[in-house]
């Protein structure tokens, strides 16, 4: 089953898209900010990143871009959550490398069908 | 699927009020001019974080209310916005608000819409906008076209490399319309020595048909990659059949907006908030395994004894061996339990810069607060309860001890008072400190309000200290005007209520013109006790270790009868009152004559007396069982817990037992005038 990373300073948050994962079948590993998920994106091999955008220490961007730039991590699908207003941050993500974004709020069966159609 | 997402409130709470003092201790440091990018990043991502999980939990809206304050935090950020006072100030209060607001959340009560509405206006205002709703409402209503669409899409190159993949849009268009049609062009294609095969060369037309697909859809599945490619989308070429292609902008369907005072209702009961959850170090709960698989081993040790028939002699050392391992391990693995439990005192200390800045601009005084010793830890739930105390005894010293800045210049101090909050561990206690450099307790003041109540009589002749613990007394206030902040006379009684109820103390020191330190004592935990047993009679009590300051055998010489039935005993050049425990709780001593037994000198709050016991036993540490929650509460002890041979010892709470003493004494005083008067 699909390995994802799932990057979240809140940790609530972190646990809603965990469960909602596992729930669905999905192996699931937490990081709570970018340099941590970098870490462990470097030690194991993951299909899908979901990651939030403000996080302390690294952003979620900037954990993009340096994920993006592993050789593992060439094709893989990386997706914000980011909230409606920030269409910088979009674009400041397409242009670091994210494949797409989940827009918050959004609810559990909003995230499973994103995830559904990325992963196939 | 459906998931509950009631299961995530807890933490989200939790982490949300943790934000919220982040937000506020990262605005008071803005406030002293101290402009740190990083800060403010700080600042702005706490709010980030809850309007993103109030907007996930459904809390709409704590989320509106968020919203605003991020968009101005971000302006900060940007430097688009200077920092001021008045925009920290207001931050600060949509702090409060949204405290409240949560608090009101998590209780199941009503939010005060009142105050939300005030700091959202007052927010606007700053953002001068008229509506700051992020809510776009300028969307077309959604096209239809009747027959379908014809979708050119010609992706860039390098399309793939940020994950984006051509065979899923191709998937998700699929999944849209009733009939879809692909013809891809391979035009572009290189030949095979030449492709790169991480480049995407293929374009294609797709011709979706029926099932009433509307243009947004067919964008939204492009949303991700509308940078990277050519997207065409045009209705069916069949004239005739298409309507409602025109896009009608005016028709903006203003009622989507939802109605920005919405209020989250729960009709959950308010649920008591004691039995939250605790964070704890991972290498906390690591100790703790390593203290149990050390126990197994001892174990596994001790239960080949069991097995062996031929028990002899040098198993008997083996066995002394294991158990003083097992002692070892079990004290340290009770230890290991108890750190999990202790937290830092920040957690108490850090409301009050805010709580001096609010009261300092309150009472136009100026006032630096100094903290020290944040680090220093103790139990959580003593952490919980001393903070109200705490509060009071600090604003007790603005309000009553710091001088106006006027009466402080006069009296040639510096116009800025100082309180100095402090925490340090002594001995198994945590002291805390609050000191000022204020005015100092009015004696003189103190002393005629204590008369006037009848807590003194008119000739009573009392130290310095004394004087000073009058303000403990219930009913107690010298504040010349009741303050809103202190000063209703319900205060240092309460004060020393609760502390005592933590088994700590509070004590105050005094310099007149110099100012005041209040000084707590807590035990670090309320769940074990150092204890000395003492044996009165056939009954076993337990002195906690930390109030014992000398045994001793008594020199009859060294005994004085006193007016009023009292006994004093002479040590060094002090009279300490003796106390014959036996009396109190009305049991059976072995012997009643003093030099038979043994007294043991105790002190609490600065009092001191000399418990009469016959004989002192071992010391141990106890387990503290509450006798409020399993019996119920009595006068002059502590609690109870049960000893090694499983009987049942009371533990003596000296402060409670002084005050009975002394209640008895004067019970006794006063029967002896009535007496006298009668005859």
């Amino acid at each position: 089953m699909a390995n994802i990373l799932a990057v979240d300073d809140s940790s609530s948050m972190r646990q809603m898209v965990a469960f909602t994962l596992k729930g669905a079948g999905y192996q699931v590993v937490e990081a709570a900010d970018g340099q941590e998920a970098l870490n462990k994106a470097k030690s194991q091999n993951f299909d899908l990143v979901i990651t939030d955008v403000n996080m302390p220490i690294m952003d979620g961007i900037t954990f993009i871009r340096h994920l993006r730039g592993e050789a593992n991590y060439k094709f893989t699908p990386m997706l914000m959550l980011t909230t409606e207003s920030s269409s910088d941050k979009k674009a400041a993500g397409k242009a670091a490398g994210a494949t797409g974004w989940i827009v918050k709020p959004f609810n559990p069966d909003q995230l499973l069908s994103t995830v559904k159609k990325v992963l196939g | 699927m459906s998931i509950d997402l009631e299961q995530f409130h807890e933490t989200f709470f939790e982490e949300s009020f943790e934000g919220l003092d982040i937000m506020e201790s990262g605005l008071l440091e803005l406030e002293q001019g101290e402009v740190d990018l990083e800060n403010i990043n700080t600042i702005f991502r706490s709010a980030h974080s809850i309007k993103g999980g109030s907007g996930t939990f459904g809390f709409t809206a704590v989320a509106e209310f968020t919203h605003d304050m991020e968009t101005l935090l971000d302006q900060m950020r940007n430097g688009e916005r200077q920092v001021s006072a008045s925009v920290v100030d207001t931050l600060l209060g949509c702090v409060d608000v949204l405290r409240n607001m949560l608090n009101a959340i998590k209780d199941g009560s009503e939010i005060d819409v009142a105050s939300v509405a005030d700091m959202t206006n007052a927010l606007k205002s700053i953002l001068g906008e008229e509506s700051a709703s992020s809510v776009s409402t300028n969307e077309a209503s959604p096209v239809v076209a009747a027959k379908g669409w014809l979708v050119h899409f010609k992706p860039e190159l390098d399309i793939m490399k940020t994950g984006n993949d051509t065979v899923r849009l191709l998937r998700e268009l699929n999944s849209l319309a009733e009939r879809v049609e692909v013809l891809v062009d391979n035009e572009a294609l290189p030949s095979l020595v030449e492709i790169d095969p991480e480049e995407c060369y293929q374009s294609w037309a797709i011709n979706l048909i029926g099932g009433d697909v509307s243009e947004d859809d067919i964008r939204e599945v492009f949303a991700w990659v509308d940078d990277e490619c050519e997207l065409n989308i045009e209705p069916l070429a069949d004239e005739e059949n298409y309507v409602g292609t025109e896009r009608r902008d005016d028709d903006r369907r203003e009622s989507k907006t939802p109605d920005r005072r919405a209020i989250e209702r729960r009709n959950k009961p308010a649920k008591a908030s004691e039995s939250s959850s605790i964070r704890v170090n991972i290498s906390k709960v690591d100790e703790l395994i390593n203290m149990v698989g050390e126990l197994v081993i001892t174990q596994s040790m001790l239960s080949q004894f069991g097995e062996d028939e031929n028990f002899n002699e040098t198993y008997m050392e083996r066995l002394k061996d294991g158990l003083t391992q097992l002692e070892t391990h079990t004290r340290e693995l009770q230890e290991s339990v108890m750190r999990i439990r202790m937290m830092p005192i920040s957690f108490a200390f850090q409301r009050f810069p805010r709580l001096v800045h609010d009261l300092s601009a309150h009472f136009d005084k100026k006032i630096e607060l100094v903290m020290t010793g944040e680090t220093t830890e103790l139990d959580k739930t003593v952490l919980e309860k001393i903070g109200d105390p705490l509060v009071h005894l600090v604003r007790n010293s603005l309000d009553h001890g710091i001088e106006a800045p006027d009466v402080r210049v006069q009296k040639g101090k510096s116009e800025t008072g100082a309180i100095h909050l402090s925490a340090y561990h002594q001995g198994g206690n945590i002291v805390i400190e609050i000191k000022d450099d204020g005015a100092g307790l009015n004696k003189a003041k103190i002393l005629e309000k204590a008369k006037q109540n009848g807590l003194i009589g008119h000739d009573d002749r009392l130290t310095d200290d004394q004087v000073y613990d009058l303000i403990f007394r219930p009913g107690f206030s010298t504040a010349d005007v009741v303050s809103d902040v202190s000063g209703r006379g319900v205060g240092m009684d309460v004060v020393r209520r609760n502390i005592r109820e933590l088994g700590g103390m509070v004590e105050v020191k005094s310099m007149p013109g110099e100012g005041s330190v209040f000084t707590i004592r807590l035990p670090l935990t309320l769940a074990i006790l150092d204890g000395q047993l003492i044996g009165i009679g056939e009954e076993t009590y337990i002195l906690p270790v930390i109030s014992i300051i000398e045994s001793l055998q008594v020199k009859p010489e060294c005994i004085n009868a006193v007016a009023g039935n009292a006994e004093v005993y002479r040590l060094r050049d002090e009279y300490i009152p003796i106390v014959r425990l036996y009396q109190i709780f009305g049991i059976e001593p072995t012997s009643e004559i003093l030099n038979e037994g043994l007294l043991v000198v105790v002190e609490a709050e600065g009092k001191k007396i000399a418990i009469f016991v016959d004989d002192l036993l071992s010391q141990q540490q106890v387990v503290i069982k509450s006798l409020k929650t399993n019996f119920k509460k009595i006068e002059g002890l502590s609690g109870a817990t049960i000893l090694g041979d499983g009987t049942v010892a009371l533990i003596i709470d000296i402060a409670e037992l002084i005050d009975l003493y002394q209640k008895n004494m004067a019970r006794a005083v006063v029967s002896i005038k009535g007496g006298g008067l009668a005859a």
